[in-house]
C-alpha cells in the first residue's frame, strides 16, 4: 500500500501529551539489563590486551604462556580474525580497529585478547602475552599531525580530492570543499571583515555505560550477541562479515543502553568477543573497562579552523570563509567533511567557501559524537560572527537575524531549505527574558546558533493487534532515551486507541527487517513514520474485518477514535465496531491482525537552535559557572515534549561539559595521561543551574505528523554561546576549547601583557 | 585463593556467600547474587552507579570489598520499593522523566533516599552538591534535581 507521508495537519489527541515510559519501571527499580547484566550458562570472561605504545610495529606476540595458564580457554591475536574484508576498506579499518594486525596506531589499540573462567585469571593471562614491539615515532596533535613534515602514520596514504595526486604520502587522508558564489568579490565588498584561528580538543562522549556484551558462537555456525549497541543490525552486518558468518545465523539482541550519543555506532570488542567464543567453544563476556573505554573507544575530533567573515556596513554578510582540519584518529574519516557542510548552514549566503581536511594522528579510532563536527564549526563560525556584530556596532541577535537563512535558501553545504527554524529561535530569543535580565560583575551573557542535518535510512516496524485489543509495537530502532514512549504516542495516535493499550519493544535482528543505526537523530522522526505506516495497514484489515462482519462493502467503512463506522444513512442501525471488538472475533474472521512496514524515511527535516548562556568568570582563578542557560530549538512537532525537553537539556549539560573542561590530555610519550572520571571531568549535578528550554514547532512538511529529529542540535551552539558569554565577560575573545581555568588566565594574562 | 565466607543482610534478608578477598561489593551482589541494579560505570568511585548504603552510609560498592559486608546492613536498589508500591522517589523520577538512558538512574535513587533520610526539606543548592557523586551524562540534572524536590515534598507531608 502506498504511504503519504506529507504533513497532513491533523489535531492530536495522544501526541504532544506526556505520560510515563513504558520501559520506566524497569529502570526505577533495577531490573532493566544492560549491556554487562546479561549471562549465559558457561560463560567465560573475555579480556584484552592493549598497546602502551602510540605507534609501534607489532614484531611478534607470543601467547604459549598464556594458553598454559589454567582456566584460560582461548587465547587470540590479528592471527584469528583472518582478512574477509574483500578490498572495503572502510570496513578493514574496523578490522584494524578491533585487534592490531601489523602496527599498533595508538595507545590503547588492542592487540591479543584472551577467554578464561574468571576475571582473575584473564588478567593474569594478559601479563603471561609477550609482544615484542619496535616503537616508532608518534604524533597527536592535529595541526602538527598536518606538517609536512610529521612521522607517517600510514604510508599509503595520498591526499584524495586534490586537484592531482600528491607525489608523497601525508597525514592528511581527504580534502573536501562546499560553497557557492565568489568569496573573493565578496570579501572586495565588504566593509569589516573579521578574520581567526580557533582550536578545540578531543572529548569523550562519556556515557555511564562501558561497551559490553556476550557473544556466544556455535559449532554450526550460528551464533548470538547481547550488546549494548546503538544499531544491532549494522553491528550484526559487520560482525557476520569480519567473522565470515551469515547475517541471518547471527542474532543480535540490543540490551537497554547505558547512554551512546554515536559512541555506540561501532563495533570494537564485538568482534574480538565472537572470536573468543568460536576458538572457546563456549559464551564470553566481554565488558571494557572504564580505563578501556576512554583509551579505546571513539572519541571525537581534536580540531583547528579558521574562519573569515566579511559584512557591509547595513550588516549583510558578504563572504564567509572556513578551513577545518578534523583528526580522525588513524583510518580515515569524514569528519571534517561534516563540519565544512554544517559551518555556515545558519545563514543566507551569497558567497561562501569551506574546505575540510581529515587529519590521521596516533589517536583512538574518531566516532560519532552527538552531531558529529558540528559543534566546533559552530564554535569558531558563531565566534567570528558575534565579534563582526560588534565591530559593525550591532547587536549579536539582530546581525544574525539580518542574516538567517530561510525557506528557499541555497545552504552552503548546497540543497535548498524548506520551512526551517533558524528565524523563529532566533526572534524567540531576541524577545526571551533571559535576555534582558540584568548581569552583575564579572559576568557575561553570549548566545549562538546551531544546526543538523537529522536523518532519516531504513526503517522496519510490526505492528501486532492481540486477541484482547492491546497493541504490540516491535520496532528497530534502539531506544537511546524514551523512543518507546514517543513511539507508543504514535501507534495509539494513529489506531485511534489510548496510550496504555500500547506496549512498544526494541525487536531483535531475527525478529524484524533490516534497520538502521539510532543515529542522526532518527529515532523517534523514522520509526514513527514507520509506526504510521504500519497502523494504517492495521487499519485497513481492521475495515476490511468490520466490512466483513457486517456484510457491507469496505469503502463503506471508516475509522475514527479507534472504532469503525459504518458510513451513510443505510447503516443508520450498525452500531460502531471498537478496536478491541473486531479483535476478539479476528479467528474467526480471517486470523491474527497485524500491520506492517519497511521503508526509507526520507525528508527528515533540518534542525535549528539558539542557545542563550550567561556565565561567571572568577578572575584570579579562571574558574567559569555557568549561572543560566536557555535553549530554545524547533521539534517540528514535539512527540513526548518531557523527552523533547531532556534531549535539549542534555545537548546543552554536555555542551557545558566540552566548552570549559573535557579534554583529551596526551603526554609527550604519546599515552592518554587522564582516562577515567576522575581527571576527565564531566560536569555534575552542582556544576550546572537548571537549563531552560522553548520548545517551537515549524511541521516538517514531509512527515505526517511534521516531527523532526531533535536530539543532536541541541550540543551544536553551547561552545559558542560560552565562548561569547566567557569572552564578553572577560573582555578577550576565546579561541581555544575548553577554555580551562589555566587558558581564561593565560588569555587574561596575554592581553594584559599587550 | 580461599574463600571468605560472609553473612550479612541484603535488603532486610540474611545472605550467606562465599567470596575472595579482593573481590568487591559489586561483583559480589552482580556476579554471584545477581543484583544487577547496582551498574559498574568506572570501578574508581567517581560515577556513583554502583551506589548501596551499609549500615546508614552512603558508598560506592566498587570500592568497598564483599568481606566488609560481614555483619553489616546493605540496602540497594532492588530493596527500594515495597512489592508493588513504589518509593516516591521511583515514582517522581518516572513522572519527572528523570532518567534517559536509566544507567545512573539506581545509583541517583538511593543517594536521593540518603540525602532526604539525612535531610528531609534540601534546598536546590544541598540537592545539587548532595548529588554530586553521581554522574548522568543524558539529562543536564535538571529533571533529576526537580524529581529530589517533588519527592521530598510527598514524603514530607506522608
Amino acid at each position: 500500500m502506498n504511504f503519504d507521508p506529507r504533513f497532513s495537519g491533523r489535531k492530536f489527541a495522544s501526541v504532544g501529551t506526556r505520560p510515563i515510559r513504558p520501559d520506566g519501571i524497569d529502570k526505577v527499580t533495577g531490573r532493566a539489563r544492560y549491556g554487562a547484566d546479561f549471562n549465559m550458562a558457561g560463560q567465560l570472561v573475555g579480556r584484552i590486551l592493549r598497546s602502551p605504545h602510540a605507534h609501534a610495529v607489532i614484531k611478534s606476540i607470543d601467547t604459549s604462556k598464556a594458553e598454559k595458564l589454567a582456566g584460560v580457554k582461548a587465547v587470540i591475536t590479528a592471527k584469528d580474525l583472518p582478512d574477509l574484508t574483500d578490498g572495503d576498506a572502510a570496513m578493514y579499518d574496523i578490522l584494524d580497529n578491533s585487534m592490531a594486525r601489523k602496527k599498533a596506531l595508538y595507545d590503547g589499540h588492542a592487540v591479543a585478547a584472551v577467554a578464561a573462567i574468571d576475571a582473575r585469571t584473564a588478567r593474569q593471562a594478559l601479563k603471561l602475552i609477550e609482544v615484542d614491539y619496535e616503537v616508532l615515532p608518534h604524533i597527536t596533535d592535529v595541526d602538527e599531525a598536518a606538517h609536512h613534515h610529521a612521522p607517517l602514520i600510514n604510508d599509503q596514504v595520498y591526499t584524495e580530492g586534490l586537484e592531482e595526486k600528491p607525489a608523497k604520502p601525508s597525514n592528511i587522508t581527504k580534502r573536501t570543499q562546499f560553497g557557492h558564489g565568489d568569496v573573493h568579490k565578496g570579501f572586495a565588498e565588504a566593509d569589516f571583515v573579521v578574520e581567526r584561528s580557533f582550536k578545540t580538543e578531543q572529548t569523550h562522549q562519556g556515557y555511564i555505560e562501558p561497551h559490553a556484551c556476550v557473544a556466544s558462537v556455535n559449532a554450526d555456525g550460528t551464533a548470538d550477541l547481547w550488546v549494548c549497541t546503538q544499531g544491532h543490525f549494522v553491528y550484526r552486518q559487520h560482525c557476520a562479515q569480519l567473522l565470515g558468518l551469515e547475517a541471518s545465523k547471527l542474532r543480535v539482541t540490543s540490551s537497554e543502553i547505558g547512554g551512546g550519543f554515536g559512541g555506540k555506532t561501532h563495533v570494537w570488542a564485538e568482534p574480538v568477543a565472537l572470536a573468543l567464543s568460536r576458538k572457546a567453544g563456549r559464551p564470553v563476556k566481554l565488558v571494557m573497562t572504564r580505563d578501556e573505554v576512554f583509551r579505546a573507544s571513539g572519541p571525537t575530533s581534536a580540531t583547528s579552523i579558521d574562519v573569515k567573515i566579511g559584512a557591509r556596513k547595513d550588516g549583510t554578510i558578504t563572504a564567509a570563509e572556513a578551513t577545518l582540519r578534523y583528526s580522525c584518529g588513524p583510518y580515515a574519516g569524514s569528519w571534517a567533511e561534516i563540519g565544512a557542510m554544517t559551518a555556515f548552514a545558519c545563514y543566507k549566503l551569497e558567497n561562501v567557501k569551506t574546505v575540510g581536511y581529515e587529519v590521521l594522528v596516533n589517536r583512538p579510532k574518531t566516532a560519532a559524537y552527538r552531531a558529529p563536527s558540528a559543534p566546533m564549526a559552530a564554535f569558531a563560525v558563531e565566534s567570528v560572527v558575534d565579534e563582526l556584530a560588534k565591530e559593525l556596532g550591532m547587536d549579536a541577535v539582530d546581525f544574525r537575524i539580518k542574516n538567517a537563512a530561510q525557506e528557499g535558501t541555497r545552504s552552503s553545504y548546497g540543497p535548498v531549505y524548506g520551512p526551517i527554524g533558524i528565524g523563529p529561535t532566533l526572534e524567540a530569543v531576541k524577545n526571551h527574558p533571559h535576555m534582558k535580565a540584568p548581569l552583575k560583575a564579572n559576568q557575561g551573557r553570549g548566545m549562538a546558533c546551531g544546526f543538523w542535518f537529522n536523518f532519516g535510512g531504513q526503517t522496519c516496524t510490526d505492528l501486532n493487534i492481540g486477541m484482547d485489543g492491546s497493541v504490540s509495537l516491535a520496532v528497530g530502532t534502539v531506544d537511546v532515551g524514551g523512543s518507546r514512549a514517543s513511539l507508543s504516542l504514535v501507534a495509539a495516535e494513529e489506531l485511534g486507541i489510548d496510550y496504555s493499550q500500547v506496549k512498544a519493544i526494541v525487536a531483535d535482528t531475527s525478529s524484524l527487517g533490516y534497520n538502521d543505526m539510532t543515529d542522526g537523530s532518527r529515532g523517534t522522526f523514522s520509526s514513527s513514520m514507520a509506526t504510521i505506516s504500519a497502523a494504517r495497514n492495521a487499519i485497513k484489515i481492521l475495515r476490511e474485518r468490520a466490512a466483513q462482519t457486517w456484510d457491507i462493502p469496505v469503502e463503506d467503512v471508516v475509522w475514527e477514535k479507534g472504532h469503525a463506522i459504518a458510513k451513510g444513512e443505510k447503516y443508520g442501525n450498525l452500531s460502531p465496531l471498537s478496536l478491541k471488538e473486531i479483535a476478539a472475533s479476528s479467528g474467526k474472521t480471517g486470523g491474527p491482525i497485524a500491520g506492517h512496514s519497511e521503508l526509507v524515511a526520507d525528508g527528515a527535516g533540518v534542525s535549528f537552535a539558539t542557545h542563550i548562556c550567561d556565565v561567571e568568570v572568577d578572575p584570579e582563578t579562571g574558574s567559569t559557572r555557568v549561572i543560566r542557560y536557555t535553549v530554545v530549538q524547533d521539534a517540528g512537532k514535539a512527540v513526548h515534549p518531557t523527552y523533547v525537553e531532556g534531549q535539549y537539556q542534555g545537548g546543552a549539560a554536555q555542551g557545558i561539559g566540552w566548552a570549559l573542561n573535557e579534554e583529551y590530555i596526551y603526554g609527550k610519550d604519546g599515552r592518554l595521561q587522564n582516562a577515567g572520571f576522575l581527571d576527565y571531568r564531566i560536569p555534575v549535578c552542582s556544576d550546572l543551574p537548571m537549563i531552560d528550554t522553548q520548545i517551537l514547532e515549524i511541521p516538517n512538511p514531509n512527515h505526517p505528523y511534521g516531527v523532526r529529529g531533535v536530539g543532536e542540535t541541541s550540543i551544536v551552539p553551547p561552545l559558542a554561546a560560552i565562548a561569547n558569554a566567557v569572552s564578553n565577560a572577560v573582555g578577550v575573545r576565546m579561541t581555544h576549547i575548553p577554555m580551562s581555568p589555566p587558558r581564561i588566565l593565560a588569555a587574561l594574562d596575554a592581553e594584559r601583557e599587550g | 585463593m580461599a574463600g571468605v565466607a560472609v553473612s550479612t543482610t541484603i535488603n532486610g534478608d540474611a545472605v550467606e556467600y562465599l567470596c575472595q578477598p579482593d573481590e568487591t561489593l559489586l561483583e559480589v551482589l552482580r556476579d554471584r547474587l545477581g543484583l544487577t541494579g547496582a551498574k559498574e560505570g568506572c570501578g574508581t568511585g567517581d560515577c556513583g552507579a554502583c551506589s548501596v548504603i551499609v549500615d546508614g552510609r552512603l558508598v560506592c560498592s566498587c570500592l568497598v570489598l564483599g568481606a566488609e559486608a560481614e555483619g553489616r546492613k546493605v540496602e540497594t536498589i532492588e530493596g527500594m520499593a515495597h512489592g508493588d508500591q513504589l518509593h516516591p522517589l521511583q515514582q517522581k523520577f518516572l513522572e519527572h522523566a528523570a532518567l534517559q538512558c536509566g544507567i545512573c538512574t539506581p545509583g541517583f535513587l538511593i543517594a536521593a533516599k540518603d540525602l532526604l533520610a539525612k535531610n528531609p526539606s534540601p534546598t536546590e543548592e544541598e540537592i545539587r552538591f548532595g548529588l554530586a557523586g553521581n554522574l548522568c551524562r543524558c539529562t543536564g540534572y535538571d529533571k533529576i534535581v526537580r524529581a529530589v524536590q517533588d519527592a521530598a515534598n510527598v514524603m514530607k507531608g506522608a
